[in-house]
Formats: C-alpha cells, structure tokens, sequence
C-alpha cells in the first residue's frame, strides 16, 4: 500500500516536472523567434531606408558610382539573405558598403547642408545601433536556449519539444571585430 | 544569469523599499497627528469640568488619512508631477533633427535593456541635466534639458540615457517618485504646521501658565508636546536626507548598468565630464526632484568631496569619482578585448621586461 502510494507521488512528481521543464523550453524557444523578430523589423526598416539614401545623392555623386552601386548590390544581397548566418554575413557587407558611402558624404559639405543627408543618416545609424542591440539581445536569448536543451536533465524533454540549437549571429565583419589598438605606454606613471 | 539574479535583487529591494517608505511614511503622519491629539488631551484632562476636554483624536485621524492620500497621489501621479514642475514637455512628434536623435538613442536603448520605449521629454533649461521618472517600466518617462541636447554628442547622449534606462529598470524610478512626492508633502506640512502652532502658541502657554499657578502642569504632557514639536522641526531635513541618501549610491550603481546596454563607458564619462563643467545650477528642476537627476542640479561646495558629511548631505557621489570609476571599466574593456584577439595567454601585451639571454 505504502509503496504504491510513494511510487504514484514520484510518477505525479517526475510527470509535474516533465510539463515544467517541457513549458520552460518552449518559453525560450519563443523568446528566440521574439529576440529575432526585433532584429528583422530593423533589418526591413534599414533596407527601407537605403533607396530614399541612394536617390538623395546621387545627383551629387554622380562620379562615385562604383560606391553607390556597391551599396544598392550589398542591399539586394541583404534583402534576399534566409538563416542567420547568411543574413549576418550579408548585413556585415552592407554595414561596410554604407560605411564607404558616408565617409565619402565628409567630402561634399553641401549634401550634408541640405539637411536631408544628415537625417538619413542619423535614421540609419539609429537603426544600425538598434540592430547591434537587438543582436546582442538575441544571442543572449539564444545562448540561454542553447544550453538549457544541451544540459542535463532538461535534455531529456528537447526531443519532446522538438529544441534545435537555435544559431548565433556572429560578427563576420572583420571592422566590427577589430580590437581598438591600446598604448598602454601613455596610462603609465612617469618613473 | 548572475546578472539576471543581480537584477532580480535589485528590483525586489527597491519594491521592498517603497513599500517601507510609504508604511514609515503614514506612519510618521500619524505620530504627528495623534502625538498632538495626546498632548492635548493630557493638557486638558485636569481643566475644569466646563472647559474643552480633547477627547477624539481628530488631528490624528486627519493626518493619517491625509498621508494615505498624498501615497496615493504620489503612486498615481507622482511622475506627472515631477514632469509638470520642470515644465518638461513630451516629445511625441519629433521636430528638430536634435529631438529625432533623442528618440532614436531612446529607442536604442529600449532595445538593448529589453524594455518597453519610455515616453521621452525635453525641459527648457540651457544647464545640461537629464531624468527619469514613473512607477514602472510600463509607466516610465526619461526627460532631458535643451542643454543637455546642445552640449552631448551622440555617442554620449547615449550613455546618459542608457543611465536613466538602468534606473527605469531596477526600478529606482518608483522609490525616487515616490519620495519626490512625499518629500514636497512633508516641506508643506512643516510649513502649514509651523505657521498653526505659532498662531496658537499665546493661547496654549497662557493657558499652561495660569494651571502653573494651581497644581503645576502635567510633566509628562510637556515632554510629549516639546518631543513632538521637535519631529516637526526635524522632519523635513530627515526626510531631504533620506531623498539623499537613496539616491547616492544607486548613481554608480545606475552607470555600471547603463554600460552594459552601450558597451561604452567612456562616452559616458566623457558626458559626465561636460556636466560637471557646466557647473550652472539646473533651474527649472527644484529641490524636490534633485535626487532624480544624472547630476546634482545645484551643485554646492560639497559636490566634489567624499566623507561623511558630504555622503550625509549631498544628493549624488561626486562626478570625479563616477568618471574614474567609468575610465577604469573602459580600460577594463579594452584589456579584456586585447585578451580576446588574442586566444593563445601570450604576455606580449606587456612588454617585454626580460628578454631571455639578454
């Protein structure tokens, strides 16, 4: 009697835990398609905003061309990415095209006087930040995701909420990733 | 998840906070509501039969329901207040390319702390200063000076907004709301009660002093009656210090935790820098809502010491020892990405001090 009674509370506790932890992946795979939406949203918005770009200087430009159509070429390439991987790789792309593209703006005082050039460029810096913060968002998310399916015990219920590791947005971008050169010569005390 | 759980603490200690600020609160109205329903009713108990004899406590009864009130008020309305004095006025539709700047950075930094897009304000004041205010995330508004949009870069208006965001989200904006409105309520009441009991005073000692003739008064009754004078007195001062002392410490706190939602610290010692320069007294933010502030907004001779007197009395740490703070994590940062770029724990970081044969 008193063993049936202990093995019917462990198989009610093991079934609470198996719906708990089983709801506690599904919540995080939510909130990774949640953290990814953010990103997607200011991906559309930026992809948006570089034709409006493009037209506004191009009667200026007219000579820099090969920049202006590097930037339309990285943007298509953008638009069309599907996964994270690719769509990292392709926004890394488009992020250094419209870098070029603004550092040539410095050389046309004009442009930026017409006000038009400033706003579109603060609009897409802000929506470049909100993509940096969205990503690191994201992988924080994802990261979480990642390890509560791999570690034991919640690994034994992943199958059972079908939990895929869910991909991280790396930084392929070379100039995103390089280290600042420190002197640390200069921080020192003179002896 | 250290994080996470810091965070967790943080909030539950600022809810916990608040909860007590309101029981302390009431309560302090009701001592001095039924403090002086006592000593009048002690100082009356032996006046003859036909006289008035203080019996119902209705000075405390109107101080404790009053003191509900005014919680209440400050919960509900608190922040709107704290907006209405410093003239702030809501950016819905940004105008100039300053305010579009202002609330994209907002937006920014909505993203990077995960929480819902505060409403954004502008107070017209040339003295470079910003705030928030509200109960919760939900409800939270972040405001800035025109000076303050003149005088930052972008980068640097970031890391003072990202501040202000670390305040909405561990939920110091509710305690320091809170206490905004309580301690404008207390000024008022030591005022309108200073101003009563001087009126009354004449009729009370000439009343004291012809039962000094008969029996001598009841001791007792004067010891509560001076004790609880001296409350009066003392009250606004404490509860200033209190306003003070809440703010302080949650300044450097506030920072570290901007910086992790711009990975940034240096823009915002850097702001912090041109705020201190700008030494002006903010006007249109008022003694009340000080300690809401990124920087004191009058900043007085104590602004730049630390010790005791200074941690007593002045609303924030001083801003040299929030920038080297701020300087030391980004020079944190840059090592830590040094190490980074380089996996292999070589020290050629360092300098070679002893070369080998050499």
């Amino acid at each position: 009697m008193i063993a049936a009674l202990v093995l019917l509370a462990v198989v009610v506790l093991v079934v609470l835990w198996i719906i708990g932890a089983y709801n506690g992946l599904i919540g995080l795979k939510n909130n990774v398609a949640n953290a990814w939406k953010q990103i997607d949203v200011q991906l559309k918005r930026r992809h948006d905003l570089i034709p409006n770009l493009v037209n506004t200087v191009k009667g200026a430009m007219d000579f820099e061309r090969n920049t202006l159509e590097a930037v339309i070429a990285a943007r298509n390439k953008a638009v069309n990415a599907t996964g994270v991987a690719a769509t990292a790789k392709a926004e890394g792309e488009l992020t250094q095209a419209l870098g070029r593209l603004f550092a040539l703006t410095e050389a046309y005082p004009n442009l930026k006087a017409t006000g038009n050039v400033a706003q579109l460029q603060e609009e897409l810096t802000s929506t470049e930040n909100k993509i940096g913060f969205a990503r690191q968002l994201y992988n924080d998310v994802a990261t979480e995701y990642n390890t509560r399916q791999a570690t034991f015990p919640t690994l034994l219920v992943a199958g059972l909420a079908k939990a895929t590791p869910a991909e991280l947005w790396q930084i392929t971008d070379d100039t995103e990733r390089a280290v600042p050169t420190v002197d640390l010569s200069t921080t020192k005390p003179a002896p | 998840m250290t994080e996470a759980a810091n965070l967790f603490a943080q909030q539950e200690s600022n809810r916990r906070r608040s909860t007590w600020l309101v029981i302390g609160f009431i309560v302090f109205f009701a001592w001095v509501g039924f403090g002086g329903d006592l000593a009048f009713g002690l100082l009356t108990a032996d006046a003859p039969p036909g006289a008035y004899h203080h019996v119902v406590p209705v000075l405390g009864i109107f101080t404790t329901l009053m003191a509900a009130g005014i919680c209440w008020y400050s919960w509900r309305f608190g922040a709107r207040q704290v907006l209405w004095a410093t003239g702030a006025r809501e950016i819905v539709d940004p105008a100039t390319p300053e305010e579009r700047q202002l609330v994209n950075v907002v937006e920014e930094m909505a993203i990077a702390s995960g929480l819902p897009k505060p409403k954004v304000y502008v107070v017209p004041d040339d003295d470079p200063n910003a705030f928030a205010t509200g109960r919760d995330a939900a409800t939270a508004s972040i405001a800035v000076t025109q000076g303050l949009l003149r005088t930052l870069s972008r980068d640097e208006l970031q890391g003072v907004v990202a501040h202000e965001m670390a305040h909405v989200q561990n939920l110091d904006v509710r305690l320091m709301t809170l206490l905004a409105g309580m301690v404008g309520a207390i000024a008022l009441m030591s005022d309108g009660m200073g101003r009563m009991i001087r009126g009354s005073r004449g009729v009370t000692l000439g009343r004291s002093a012809e039962r000094e003739e008969g029996k001598g008064g009841n001791p007792l009754a004067i010891v509560l009656l001076v004790f609880w004078l001296l409350t009066l007195i003392v009250a606004p001062i404490v509860s200033r210090i209190l306003a003070m002392a809440v703010s302080r410490k949650r300044e450097y706190l506030a920072d570290a935790t901007g910086t992790q939602f711009t990975r940034n610290p240096l823009a915002l010692a850097s702001a912090l820098e041109k705020l201190e320069a700008a030494s002006a007294p903010t006007r249109s933010i008022t003694q009340g809502a000080a300690h809401l502030c990124i920087v004191d907004p009058a900043p007085g001779l104590l602004a730049s010491r630390e010790g005791f007197l200074a941690d007593a009395l002045a609303s924030h740490p001083p801003i040299r020892q929030r920038i080297i703070r701020l300087e030391g994590m980004g020079y944190q940062q840059a090592k830590r990405e040094v190490a980074a770029a380089q996996p292999e724990p070589t020290l050629s970081a360092v300098p070679p001090t002893r070369a080998p044969g050499a």
